[in-house]
């Protein structure tokens, strides 16, 4: 077995042959456009990191309180607003899905509107919504609750943006769902909410951590509609993504490039843990 | 357990996909639902499953004298096995087969020592023992199929139902389960219903055939009776190949060409009426020169002599195409060359009118 797997991997063949052209010319533009788009991007923020001794790089990128209080509060909101998303963007999607309804276009496309929206737009919008003054915030002033310029507003803000991507990648998985799954769940005599957290559940998880992951990935990311709601406060309201940017106003360079550093590794183990779980999640599929 | 379904019918908009239906089926019986698609035969079975609701007015469906109709889908105690297995992906085989009994509410459900040990038995009754832990993407269809069955039976269901069990296997998975099906059910004796839109599935297996056709049935009885004593010309044509001869009524007897019929019961057809005259294939006799029986003149256009009999192909005294099935040793002893001219005698034949049979 292991010498046959090692006699086959001894000569890889890059090109399998096949009746599709092209192979030559879209390969080499792929590995061109990602080089030139991500990879030399992040290659000179490395290489700049490099220019730093380490025990800089420790005490700007990590050891620094408002640093860390800033980490906490882009991570901890993110995956909050991440969290939310898959819970109330599993509903939106069920419904979208499973029911017929008047409007039902309507809703569907305006799913996508945080997409579309200049982030400013939308962090403006926030703002004016959950002000002390606000529509929705007077409201909640009532009982001293504040959402404008606290962490609370920022979570609102983060959890808009990443909306569309739980409910578009869970929209197809839900579609798939072949009816007699239920129908045959209901034959061995399951509850519906058994069928639910039983069979169907399971059968979208994987969609739903995609989801959830590019949700929390954009989280992490957003800056635009963020600062408007945050306030901006050091130590209480100020996101990463912000503070290089303040770094970068105060000619701090290697402070900015430490922050950025910490962010990058930290979406890479991100990413790669739920692509993981992702992968766990779907050993039992083709 | 027996099933009464009584003036069952079931609309889908514009469309009637069961006009007043009735059934029995008796308790221990394997029963199939024949037809085309569309005819029926799915619906009629989703709605003794309950996974469909008939139309209101009708006579409702009954579980030896208990009226279901009203009943919920997982109160009603059947086993419903699905075209494409609808196994549960993300299970393994084991906790597919073990989900019925796993999902039984708290006071009902089996310790895990006995849910263990009924799977395993189930597992041996569907020849997999060994498989418990294998994903279902890792069987083939065959292997699923009856991972599905053993689901259901998992739950010691009154009536077993099973929609097109076999139609998305190849054939001779699916030979070997319909033989393997019939031995199960002689084992099991479960009041079993299943659909299929292949006649010879249908009359192998089944204690009786349901023949549908466009939302009714046409016609139930046993295999023998509903093949050799179809009651209609629908049966007829759809329980096997059959060929038609267009006649009249000559002196109150089906003619075609110059062979007249020995049919009863058309002395109140008009003189000259046309008739269609229907002949299975096996129900001809290739007769030499000397034979005065009457016959009809044909022609040879085509032997395949590759299988269980020898088909021919020949074109009829009014240029119809005309198919026979020969014995291989009545074959061999005659000279079956293509363009030759042969005569064909009638064994039997049929002649169907508005509400009669010959």
């Amino acid at each position: 077995m292991s010498v046959i797997a090692a006699r086959s991997f001894a000569l890889p063949r890059i090109r399998q042959p096949s009746v599709l052209p092209g192979f030559g010319l879209t390969m080499g533009f792929t590995l061109f456009y990602m080089t030139l788009l991500l990879l030399i991007p992040l290659a000179g923020l490395l290489l700049a990191a490099t220019r730093m001794s380490f025990s800089e790089f420790w005490v700007k990128g990590i050891a620094d309180p408002r640093v860390l209080a800033a980490y906490r509060l882009s991570f901890g909101a993110s995956l909050l607003a991440a969290t939310l998303n898959a819970i109330f963007g599993f509903i939106v999607a069920w419904v979208l899905v499973r029911y017929r309804f008047p409007g039902k276009r309507l809703i569907d496309a305006i799913v996508d509107l945080p997409f579309a929206l200049p982030t400013a737009v939308s962090g403006i919008a926030l703002t004016t919504l959950y002000a002390r003054t606000g529509w929705i915030g007077q409201w909640f002033d009532i009982f001293g609750i504040r959402i404008a310029y606290t962490w609370i507003g920022i979570v609102i803000a983060l959890t808009l943006i990443g909306l569309p991507f739980v409910v578009r990648t869970l929209q197809p998985a839900l579609e798939d769902l072949e009816k007699e799954l239920e129908e045959a769940s209901a034959c061995l005599g399951a509850t519906r909410w058994r069928t639910f957290t039983r069979v169907i559940f399971p059968s979208v998880l994987p969609a739903l951590l995609t989801g959830f992951a590019l949700a929390l990935a954009r989280a992490l990311g957003e800056y635009g509609s963020v600062i408007f709601i945050a306030g901006n406060m050091p130590h209480r309201t100020e996101i990463a993504p912000l503070l290089v940017v303040v770094r970068l106003e105060n000619h701090d360079d290697h402070g900015a490039i430490a922050i950025s550093i910490v962010l990058l590794a930290a979406a890479f183990v991100m990413l790669l843990s739920i692509n993981l779980l992702q992968w766990w999640s779907r050993r039992y599929q083709h | 357990m027996s099933i009464q379904v009584r003036n069952i019918s079931k609309t889908f908009g514009s469309f009637k996909a069961l006009e007043d239906v009735s059934l029995q089926v008796n308790s221990g019986e394997l029963i199939a639902l024949l037809g085309p698609s569309g005819s029926g035969k799915t619906t009629l079975l989703r709605i003794i499953a309950g996974l469909e609701q008939a139309d209101p007015g009708g006579g409702g469906i009954r579980f030896h004298d208990e009226d279901v109709g009203q009943r919920h889908v997982s109160a009603r105690g059947v086993g419903f096995v699905f075209q494409h297995y609808a196994l549960f992906r993300h299970m393994s085989v084991f906790e597919n087969i073990a989900f019925g009994l796993r999902v039984k509410p708290r006071r009902h459900r089996p310790s895990r020592a006995a849910i263990r040990e009924k799977v395993l038995a189930l597992l041996a009754l569907v020849q997999l023992d060994g498989l418990a832990r294998r994903y279902p993407h890792q069987l083939s269809g065959g292997q699923r199929q009856r991972v599905a069955l053993a689901r259901a039976l998992a739950v010691e269901p009154k009536v077993l139902l099973l929609d097109e069990p076999f139609g998305a296997l190849d054939a001779k998975v699916r030979q070997e389960l319909r033989a393997w099906l019939r031995r199960l059910h002689d084992e099991l004796h479960i009041t079993s219903v299943f659909v299929t839109h292949d006649q010879d599935e249908a009359l192998e297996v089944a204690d009786r055939v349901v023949v549908m056709n466009r939302g009714r049935i046409e016609q139930a009885g046993t295999p023998d009776e509903v093949f050799h004593h179809p009651g209609n010309e629908f049966v007829l044509k759809f329980l096997g190949q059959v060929n038609r001869f267009h006649g009249r009524i000559e002196q109150g007897r089906p003619v075609v060409g110059t062979l007249a019929l020995d049919a009863q019961a058309m002395e109140n057809r008009r003189e000259g009426e046309p008739v269609e005259i229907f002949v299975r294939p096996f129900d001809f006799e290739l007769i030499g020169a000397g034979d005065q029986r009457p016959s009809l003149p044909a022609r040879i256009q085509r032997v395949q002599s590759a299988g269980p009999v020898v088909r021919l192909e020949l074109t009829g005294p009014s240029n119809e195409p005309v198919r026979v099935e020969l014995p291989h040793p009545e074959a061999e002893r005659l000279d079956l060359t293509v363009g030759r001219e042969v005569r064909l005698a009638l064994r039997r034949s049929r002649v169907f009118t508005e509400d009669y049979s010959i």
